[in-house]
């Protein structure tokens, strides 16, 4: 078991005129060599908060309080920023979502990916650009385009571009936050295929943030369900999808609609998310929980083991029965 | 949707008076809060005072000659000293301040009044209108606005009258645009379909639906409207296009400059031309201002 | 080959807003009440027999539509009329006060432009701090006085403390004394003018650069390339100014107009020998030819500023198609 990259207890505020908003508030898990690991929550659960925290690329209105990110055992919450710069790209690259606007307009496309290689190693132009022709042939873009600029490739066209730039300093881990939120179904599963394929040529480690279980199922050995700032649950994708512990997991998973079975009213999950500025339950899912207690609002759930290497954060899992 | 928007149809003129004054002390309460915006609108309430109250406050007749107290600095006599034919300057602002405010006031109000009337009728009617009149308001924006306003008021004959008309003529290019993406928008509301479809004509909705909704947005426009169209009649006037008979602080320094008195009295360049900067900037804080209250967009908060 | 269809169009925009420039040029002068001669004259009095000789000499008689197209012919064989004070075409006097004109805006323009763009760009990456809230505020000062009264402060400040000249372009006997002095002495006399100019144009830019910048800080591209661990400075440069120049440019055409005006103020102020000069005496002299030549000359200069920055657009923005 070779962890890769560990997250301890990591809390991120944003500050706000009503307070501190506790975006992340104790988040732990790891992620192992060769693995996916998917983030998955509601929108503003504070998925994209842990991405950034990691690479320290944080809004100024928004600052780590607290925690550790270890990556190779050193902790990069306590790098400098000069540190940190080499940390980024070379060692954990972003791929984002919407990458309508995630590309400089007036550049072409190879200036940005050279920008980012030069950036971190020293090689020559010939070594760049043979680099950038066979990234761009690994996502299966045409290397004759890479003097193109952004807005004359398509929404699916630009993703991969920037899938090749995240990968172009090889780096150890790759977060890849909703790759395929902004785009269409059918580009959504060329992209994935993509992804996949990736995976299995390069042995990539990759955290995949996204809202749909049905790309995690897809992609995912490891998930870790995030709720209002929290980890949930946490297992491998066989755990999580056919003996998920959490209440919020089982509303999840009871909330998509399956394909061959006998038509049912589609089910939600009641409620809101809390407002994370103010007074929160201890536990956050509190209110919207089928099984919540008054203590539950009291006393917040420790983090139990359930399995190896599964572990959920409520008070009454062992009595709930699996969906 | 509709919170900002104020129909008038349904109402009574009471209720209408009570929605307008409600509607004023919400803009007032968002308005207080801009301290920039105070001072601006402190300094503008001076200003009128001082041009209401010159002919009081004046200790001399600012045409009084005197052949004796040529170009004398400031003193007890003479807060602001005198010109080089013994005139008093300090009576000569006061009473300038009337001229000049008035002046701007009366070209904003021409420029506001094209700017609207053209600006509605872009934003209206159909897409053939709208770009001829844009191309109306671009061709004005190209040619350089002081010196269009000079052959203006040269070739309407000088004198203050063509300043103003000068000045309103070339103006009005940011009043249009403001009310055409104004009107634009409007158009596409609930309320006016409806006013149409029981019948209305176009010039009913104009009237009565969409000038009320695009009056907060001239109004801010026009206050800013009113800090260049004060700087453009000093120039004018500094330029020789002004009234030699006729006190404004443009033409003060005008006489200032053609008497060669600028290298020597300093009290006969300062005080006027700090009078116009202090003015301008009052207006261009309250307009800033105004715009944040009516475009809740553009504020900080 | 695309861009073609954007510069054929541009071209013909151009076409198009000079003729209507012409046909606005023409109308405009003919709103003149009375005729010109006799407020020329007036006090000396006109004899109607005189008067006719003029009018005829001027072209005066004919009608209106026929005026206009002599008019048109003239302009396009270069010919802008005759001053009604010298008597001298108006071409020739137009031509070396452009000439000038232009040494002391572009000299102008690319000061402020340079000072513009640093100081907007130091505002934007210090945001809220001592100096960008100052920036903001003395730009808001400088753009509330009248141009012509800051070049009057400065010609005192001038001339009381510094000893600089305050007139023309050059001293009338300094024509001695070869060109190195001749160098030296117009710069003396270029100082206090572009000062004035400086001061007044550099605010806009400052102001358009620095909100130009904190837009393109708030694009999703920003964050990307910080994310790839570029340094700082090509963080600024590549990306942050990159796209930030777009707006820029667009200013800098509009801005032509206004430095126009900056420079007819200035000139007058210190008697700089220009376009702005020759309008200023054309005012006082009720010399309507040349001013009608001055006007037409300059606003298709600006057309022209314009233009070229139009044609320069798409090489920067290669979205523009």
């Amino acid at each position: 078991m070779t962890d890769l990259l560990t997250v301890e207890n990591l809390r991120t505020y944003y500050q706000t005129p009503q307070g501190y908003l506790k975006a992340v508030d104790g988040v732990s898990f790891t992620l192992e060599k060769g693995e996916i690991l998917g983030l998955v929550g509601e929108s503003a659960c504070g998925k994209t908060t842990v991405a950034l925290s990691t690479v320290r690329l944080l809004p100024p209105a928004a600052q780590v309080m607290g925690g550790r990110i270890l990556l190779h055992g050193e902790d990069l919450l306590s790098k400098t920023e000069n540190e940190m710069r080499h940390v980024r790209w070379k060692k954990v690259s972003i791929i984002f979502q919407g990458a309508l606007n995630s590309l400089n307009p007036v550049l072409p496309v190879k200036e940005q990916i050279a920008e980012a290689i030069l950036a971190h190693d020293n090689f020559n132009e010939e070594e760049v650009n043979s680099g950038i022709d066979r990234l761009f042939k690994a996502v299966r873009l045409d290397p004759g385009r890479t003097k193109n600029y952004p807005h004359e490739f398509s929404g699916g066209m630009k993703q991969r571009v920037m899938i090749a730039m995240a990968l172009a300093c090889n780096p150890d881990i790759v977060i890849a936050d909703e790759p395929t939120t902004a785009l269409d179904v059918i580009v959504q599963r060329q992209i994935l295929d993509l992804i996949r394929h990736l995976r299995d040529e390069l042995q990539i480690s990759m955290i995949l943030i996204t809202h749909d279980l049905s790309v995690v199922a897809q992609l995912c050995d490891k998930v870790a369900i995030m709720y209002a700032g929290k980890i949930v649950e946490f297992g491998d994708i066989f755990s999580i999808f056919e003996n998920p512990k959490h209440p919020y997991t089982q509303a999840l998973l009871r909330s998509i609609p399956k394909m061959e079975a006998p038509k049912t009213q589609l089910t939600y999950i009641p409620g809101s998310v809390p407002d994370l500025t103010g007074e929160v339950p201890a536990c956050r899912f509190y209110g919207r929980c089928k099984f919540g207690q008054p203590i539950c609002a009291q006393v917040e759930p420790k983090i139990e083991e359930t399995g190896p290497g599964s572990y959920v954060s409520c008070h009454f899992w062992r009595d709930i029965e699996p969906r | 949707m509709s919170n900002e928007t104020l129909s008038l149809e349904s109402e009574s003129g009471y209720s209408r008076t009570r929605t307008y004054l409600k509607a004023l002390s919400g803009f007032w309460r968002v308005y207080r809060r801009s301290k920039m915006g105070m001072i601006g609108l402190c300094m503008l309430i001076f200003f009128v005072l001082v041009a209401i109250v010159a002919p009081y406050v004046s200790p001399y007749d600012p045409n009084e000659v005197s052949v004796s107290d040529i170009l004398q600095p400031p003193s007890w006599n003479h807060l602001f000293g005198t010109n080089e034919a013994g005139q008093d300057l300090f009576s000569q602002i006061l009473y300038g301040t009337r001229t000049s405010l008035a002046v701007g006031f009366a070209a904003s109000f021409i420029a506001a009044t094209i700017g609207t009337a053209i600006g509605m009728t872009a934003g209206y009617f159909g897409r053939l209108i709208r770009d001829l009149l844009m191309r109306l308001t671009d061709f004005f924006l190209v040619i350089p606005s002081l010196v269009l306003m000079i052959v203006l008021a040269s070739v309407l004959g000088s004198g203050l009258t063509s300043v103003i008309l000068a000045i309103g003529l070339v103006g009005w290019t940011g009043t249009a645009r403001v009310v055409m993406s104004q009107t634009l928008s409007l158009k596409e509301h609930a309320f006016i379909e409806a006013s149409r479809a029981s019948g209305a004509g176009d010039f009913y909705i104009l009237r009565s639906h969409l000038l009320p909704n695009v009056m907060p947005v001239v109004f801010a426009q026009t206050v800013l409207v009113v800090a260049n169209s004060i700087l453009y009649e000093a120039t004018l006037t500094f330029l020789g296009l002004g009234n030699p008979n006729q006190v404004t602080w443009g033409q003060i320094l005008q006489f200032a400059f053609i008497s060669g008195a600028i290298t020597t009295s300093w009290w006969y360049v300062i005080p006027p031309g700090l009078s116009i900067m202090l003015v301008v900037l009052a207006f261009s804080l309250t307009g800033y201002s105004l715009d944040e209250v009516f475009n809740p967009r553009v504020r900080k908060i | 080959m695309v861009k073609l269809a954007y510069f054929a169009r541009k071209i013909a925009g151009l076409l198009v807003t000079v003729f209507l420039v012409l046909t606005f040029n023409f109308y405009l002068f003919r709103i003149l009440p009375g005729n010109p001669f006799t407020l020329l004259f007036r006090g000396a009095g006109l004899s109607a027999e005189a008067m006719r000789g003029l009018n005829a000499q001027f072209g005066l008689d004919k009608p209106l539509w026929l005026q206009y197209l002599i008019y048109l012919r003239n302009t396009a064989s270069g010919s802008l009329g005759i001053s009604y004070q010298t008597r001298a075409p108006v071409l020739g006097l137009v031509i070396p006060s452009v000439i000038n004109t232009l040494i002391l805006l572009s000299v102008a323009s690319a000061i402020s432009m340079v000072a513009g763009i640093l100081i907007g760009v130091f505002a934007a990456w210090r945001r809220g701090t001592k100096i960008d809230v100052s920036a903001s505020a003395i730009t808001l000062v400088l753009y509330s006085m009248p141009t012509f009264w800051l070049g009057l402060v400065l010609m005192f400040a001038g001339v009381i403390y510094f000893r600089l000249p305050v007139s023309g372009m050059s001293t009338i006997t300094g024509a001695a004394g070869g060109i190195f002095a001749q160098l030296i002495d117009l710069m003396r006399h270029m100082i206090l003018p572009l000062l004035t100019l400086v001061l007044g144009l550099t605010g806009q830019y400052v102001l358009v650069m620095k909100g130009a910048l904190l837009d393109v800080f708030t694009e999703d591209y920003m964050i990307t390339a910080r994310a790839k661990g570029i340094s700082n400075r090509k963080l600024l440069w590549d990306h942050g100014l990159r796209n930030a120049v777009l707006p820029m440019m667009t200013l800098v055409a509009l801005n032509v107009g206004l430095s126009i005006g900056g420079a007819v103020q200035t000139e007058t102020v210190f008697s700089w020998p220009g376009m702005g000069l020759l309008i200023y005496r054309a005012i006082l002299a009720r010399d309507y030819p040349v001013l009608q030549g001055a006007f037409l000359i300059v606003t298709i200069a600006v057309i022209f500023a314009n233009f070229v920055a139009d044609m320069l657009y798409p090489l920067l923005d290669p979205r523009v198609t």
